[in-house]
């Protein structure tokens, strides 16, 4: 088997695939529904790493799953604005210099992944935990979302 | 140099389990080789490593804590992961060493002394 030489993935032969990334974003940003976030995700030419992300719901909480390997704690952000959920963050380059890299197939560098919520959460109260390269965050939802009982009194 | 820390992908292809291939990347050091493997959600429990006629094998098994809940957007895979390969034969494999951190595996391949490069003075 051959082995290809290591290309940083920061210089672009084209400068037109940053436009073409821009142009993802917008259409990503139009389509909303789960079923186009899924669909946009599968073009990584552009987007060079577009982490996995789950979602679960329960009467309490939305939680968001994200696989996330070899960050730090601090390099992961995450933000809550209008119902979109933004995960965005850097993966630095842990290569010495001078060494010579053999494969590379681990992506380094920026990342940025939006979902929409399907309710309501309450932002003061998100927690969020890094263990095992996965990432959980838990929104509680906002107590107009929760699922309310209501009693029919027979009179 | 050709050879360095080859893949290994036609090692026993039969398998009953359904395993996925992490991505890795491999950097060759003055002295040794670094290898990393990722494989989110998966801790130092559940992580299989063997080296057996210098191929070296890699399974690593996610231990993921259920969420109580309806997935409602799902994008990873449940598999857990396999990925065998092949070292160089200038690697001492009995000091190799690995440490898992945040889903990512780290292999330190050192090179045996003898193929150190060495400087020769002539006296």
């Amino acid at each position: 088997m051959s082995i290809i030489r290591y290309q940083p993935p920061q210089t672009l032969a084209f400068s037109g695939f940053d436009r073409l990334s821009n142009l993802r974003d917008e259409l990503d940003t139009l389509f909303e529904m789960p079923f186009w976030s899924n669909f946009g995700r599968q073009s990584q030419l552009f987007s060079g790493w577009s982490p996995a992300l789950d979602l679960y719901q329960n009467n309490d909480n939305v939680i968001a799953r994200v696989e996330l390997p070899g960050m730090r704690k601090e390099d992961i952000e995450i933000s809550l604005h209008d119902g979109m959920l933004t995960i965005n963050g850097e993966r630095k380059s842990q290569t010495p210099e001078g060494d010579k890299a053999e494969r590379t197939e681990r992506y380094v560098g920026k990342f940025r992944r939006s979902i929409s919520l399907p309710t309501q959460v309450d932002a003061n109260k998100v927690t969020a935990n890094y263990r095992d390269g996965i990432l959980t965050i838990t929104l509680p939802k906002a107590e107009e979302a929760k699922p309310k009982q209501i009693k029919v009194d027979v009179a | 140099m050709e050879t360095l820390v080859r893949e290994n992908r036609n090692a026993d292809q039969q398998r009953s389990e359904q395993l996925i291939m992490p991505a890795a990347s491999v950097v060759e050091g003055d002295g040794a080789y670094i290898l990393n493997v990722e494989m989110p959600g998966v801790n130092k429990e559940g992580l299989e490593i063997s080296v057996e006629n210098n191929e070296l094998t890699i399974v690593g098994r996610r231990s993921l804590p259920q969420i109580e809940g309806t997935l409602i957007h799902c994008e990873s895979r449940l598999e857990n992961f396999r990925r065998v390969f092949e070292l160089d034969p200038s690697i001492d494999t009995a000091k190799v060493s690995a440490r898992i951190e945040q889903g990512v595996l780290t292999f330190t391949l050192p090179k045996a002394e003898q193929v150190k490069p060495r400087k020769i003075t002539v006296s």
